[in-house]
Order: structure tokens, then C-alpha cells, then sequence
């Protein structure tokens, strides 16, 4: 029996399976997103702390992790974590999807944060002193002052983190999170066609991360006009 | 009790898997480069086709993710252009590289754009041919803006080899995971642990060496302009 190189009926009979796999992906992306936005926040202001017990570490935390590999990082988290006989139990066994989530967020956690960096640095220093000036302690300075200005200078930096992370998502696939990738492996030993779980995937991926990075882009020069 | 360090054969493992990612990565990178510098000048070509289609280029080759890219270049491309299967080494390259190309191109076409309108200028006025103007005036001047970006750059290739191992070329994560599985089934007193940080210190180390190379070259760079 011959086949030909590209068969449609297989290429329709796959994509729901494939789209349940894409949404997956697509999900681990979004969590993991809310992890990076929130642990980034503190990893920045972690860093710009004077005290230098605290600004060191995280310092060299973020250049660490954030020159790493971050399939070694899940790689760590799946396998390695499980093995600290002193952990509890429920932070030493975790689920591949959690695992992923986690790598995700904590690996771009440390990009983000360095985003954070450069958007508090860019408010001007006499808002700082403004706030001062109005007797504002610390919290407010920060809440009320400095965030509500650095944080919109952000996001376009940000969000092109997050169009990497979606990027970096289908690593889940090696510790078998039943992701996009996952699915078209699964697809292809089943059916014994490559081609088109493949080319299925990187459809489906530019139809994602191409109108994603527009986004970013108008972002871009929104803040542009607006600084 | 874990033990932390682990032993010379585990230690020769490691180094083999070593010497397999640097070659990757160097491989990667000069492909990544030409693609780059190529891509990044065929985006502001005078012709509309030429631009279509490295724009094109640049937003597949993006958009894909190079774990995506490398899945195509190893399980589909082969017999879409019916070539007799491509080794883990020449997929990787040409994933990682395609991939390294197509947003090294925005930054080479950023830094063309950087240079002043007058220097391109003058060299119509001295009479150059297109290929001088960019070989002697442009791509001198653009190269203190390229070189910080690809630094980081190189760093993100380096992040990538790792995803190599996932279509089982020997490199060094691919080894440190052979070891993980090997330490289970001959219980050997390695830790899974040590295994991994040793892997993440090793990437580390390299990544802090890629950027300080691309620091020197910077410098070396700017005092050459400097001189003129």
C-alpha cells in the first residue's frame, strides 16, 4: 500500500484530539503567567532591597535560573524533589502538569522581574521625593506612587515574556503532560504518520503566538506615544 | 543520606554530553549568524518580494518555537522533501539555528536602521557599490548595537540545545537523564539531585562565558571605531 505524503482525512479526523491538547498547552501558559506576575513582583523588589542579605541571593538567583535551561529546571522539579527524603509529602511528589506549571512560572518569574527592574528605574526620581514630601511611608509610596507608573511601562516587556513562555510550553510533553506536543507524539506512534500531527501542531502554534506578538507589538507603540 | 558528588565515570559522562552541546551550540549559532545577517538586510530590500518573504521567514521561524521547529526539521521534514532522515545533530543545528536567524534578523535590521541616513549617503556620494556600503560603512557601525542582543541571544541557544535531547541526540541533558534512569534501576549512590545541579552548574558556567565573551568582542568593536 502506498501513501502519499499528506492525507486531510487524517489531518481532520486528528484535530479535535490535537485542539484538546493545544488547550492544555494554552492553560499550563495562563497559570503559569499568574505565578511569573506575582513572583516576579517580589523578586524584583527583592532585588533593588538594600539590605544586602537579601538583594545578593535573589540577585544571584535570577542570573541563575535565568541562564539555565528551564527542561533542566523541569527535569529538577519532576524528578529531583522527589528524592529530598526531608520535604513533606505533599511538596515532594507533584503532578506533571503542576510541575510544568511551576517550571514555567518560575523560570519566567526571573525575566519578568527584570522587566519589573526597568520599569520601576524609569519612574522619575522626584515622584520618590514627591512622596516623601507627602510624609508617605513605605507601603504607599510603593502602592499608590511608584507601582501605578512602573507597572504600565511594563507591559510591553512582559508580554513578550509570555508569548516565550507560551513558546517554551510543550517541554511539559517530556514529562508527559498531555499537552499539544504530548497528544502529536501519541498521534504519530499511533498511526505512524509524522507529518501531519507536526504540521498540525505548528499550525496550530503560529495561529496562537502570531496574533500574541502583534498584540505585544501594539502594545509597544502604544506606550511608545504615551512615555 | 544523599550523597552529593558523584563519581569520575558519572563525571566522564557528563563531560562527553558537554562536548556534544557546545558543538551544537556552535553549529547553531553560525548558522543562527548568517541567517541573521542575511535575513536582517533582506528585510530592507528595495524589493517588495524579497522583503515578503524574509518577513515570512522571520515570523514562521518565530512563531513556531524551536521545540516545534525541532519536531518538524526531525519527524516531518524528512519525508516532506523526501530526504533520507536527518541525524539528532543536523535537526538540532538547523532548528536552533533557523530559529536563532529569524529574531537575530529583527535585531540586525534595528541596527541597520540605527545607523545614520548621512553614512549611507556619503557612500553614494563616494561612489560604492551596495555590497561596499554595507560590508565598510553600515554593518561596522550596526555591529556595536548587534552585539549586546546577540549575546542574550546566545544565551536563549544555549537554553535551547537542552530541547535537543528530546529527539535523543547524546548531549548533555540527554546524558544527565540516561544517568537519573541508570541510578534507579543499579542503585548507584549518586542523587538524582546532585545530578541535575551539577547539569544546571555546568549550563551556567557556559552561559556566563558566552556573555563574557560577547562583552569583549563589544569592547573590541567599539575602540576599533574609535580609532578610525
Amino acid at each position: 500500500m502506498t501513501r502519499s505524503k499528506w492525507d486531510w482525512d487524517l489531518v481532520w479526523e486528528i484535530l479535535p484530539r490535537m485542539a484538546g491538547g493545544m488547550w492544555v498547552t494554552i492553560k499550563a501558559t495562563l497559570v503559569g503567567i499568574v505565578i511569573a506576575v506575582i513572583l516576579g513582583l517580589f523578586l524584583a523588589l527583592g532585588r533593588r532591597s538594600k539590605k544586602k542579605w537579601l538583594s545578593m541571593p535573589v540577585a544571584g538567583l535570577i542570573e541563575f535560573i535565568r541562564s539555565t535551561p528551564i527542561l533542566i529546571q523541569l527535569f529538577f522539579l519532576y524528578y529531583a524533589l522527589p528524592s529530598l527524603t526531608f520535604l513533606p509529602d505533599f511538596a515532594r511528589v507533584i503532578r506533571p502538569l503542576t510541575a510544568l506549571i511551576l517550571g514555567l512560572g518560575v523560570h519566567y518569574a526571573t525575566y519578568a522581574s527584570e522587566a519589573y527592574r526597568a520599569g520601576i528605574n524609569s519612574v522619575p526620581r522626584g515622584q520618590w521625593e514627591a512622596a516623601t514630601a507627602m510624609n508617605l511611608g513605605t507601603f504607599h509610596t510603593w502602592r499608590h506612587v511608584v507601582l501605578p507608573q512602573a507597572i504600565p511601562r511594563t507591559l510591553p516587556a512582559l508580554g513578550n515574556y509570555f508569548v516565550a513562555m507560551f513558546k517554551d510550553a510543550p517541554i511539559g510533553s517530556s514529562i508527559s503532560v498531555v499537552g499539544v506536543l504530548f497528544v502529536a507524539r501519541s498521534i504519530q506512534s499511533q498511526t505512524f504518520r509524522s507529518v501531519e500531527p507536526m504540521m498540525v501542531a505548528g499550525a496550530m502554534f503560529l495561529a496562537v503566538s502570531i496574533p500574541a506578538a502583534m498584540f505585544v507589538r501594539y502594545l509597544e507603540r502604544r506606550m511608545g506615544y504615551e512615555t | 543520606m544523599p550523597e552529593f558528588f558523584l563519581n569520575s565515570n558519572q563525571w566522564a559522562r557528563l563531560g562527553e554530553g558537554t562536548a556534544v552541546t557546545l558543538q551544537l551550540l556552535g553549529w547553531a549559532m553560525l548558522l543562527g549568524s548568517v541567517m541573521s545577517l542575511v535575513m536582517g538586510v533582506a528585510r530592507l530590500s528595495r524589493f517588495r518580494l524579497v522583503r515578503a518573504l524574509a518577513l515570512v521567514y522571520v515570523e514562521i521561524a518565530r512563531g513556531l518555537s524551536a521545540i516545534i521547529l525541532l519536531f518538524i526539521m526531525f519527524f516531518a521534514v524528512p519525508i516532506l522533501f523526501d530526504v533520507r532522515g536527518l541525524s539528532p545533530m543536523v535537526a538540532g543545528v538547523l532548528a536552533l539555528g533557523l530559529n536563532m536567524g529569524a529574531y537575530g534578523a529583527e535585531i540586525v535590521r534595528g541596527a541597520i536602521r540605527a545607523v545614520p541616513k548621512g553614512q549611507a549617503e556619503a557612500t553614494v556620494s563616494l561612489n560604492m557599490t551596495a555590497y561596499q556600503r554595507l560590508r565598510y560603512v553600515v554593518l561596522p557601525q550596526a555591529l556595536t548595537v548587534i552585539l549586546p542582543p546577540f549575546g542574550n541571544l546566545s544565551i536563549e541557544i544555549l537554553k535551547g540545545t537542552a530541547l535537543v535531547s528530546l529527539i535523543t541526540l547524546s548531549e548533555l541533558a540527554f546524558e544527565v537523564q540516561k544517568l537519573r534512569v541508570n541510578r534507579v534501576v543499579i542503585e548507584d549512590s549518586a542523587t538524582t539531585i546532585a545530578l541535575y545541579l551539577n547539569a544546571l552548574i555546568i549550563y551556567f558556567v557556559i552561559a556566563q562565558v558566552l556573555a563574557r565573551l560577547f562583552r569583549f568582542a563589544e569592547r573590541q568593536v567599539e575602540t576599533r571605531l574609535g580609532s578610525v
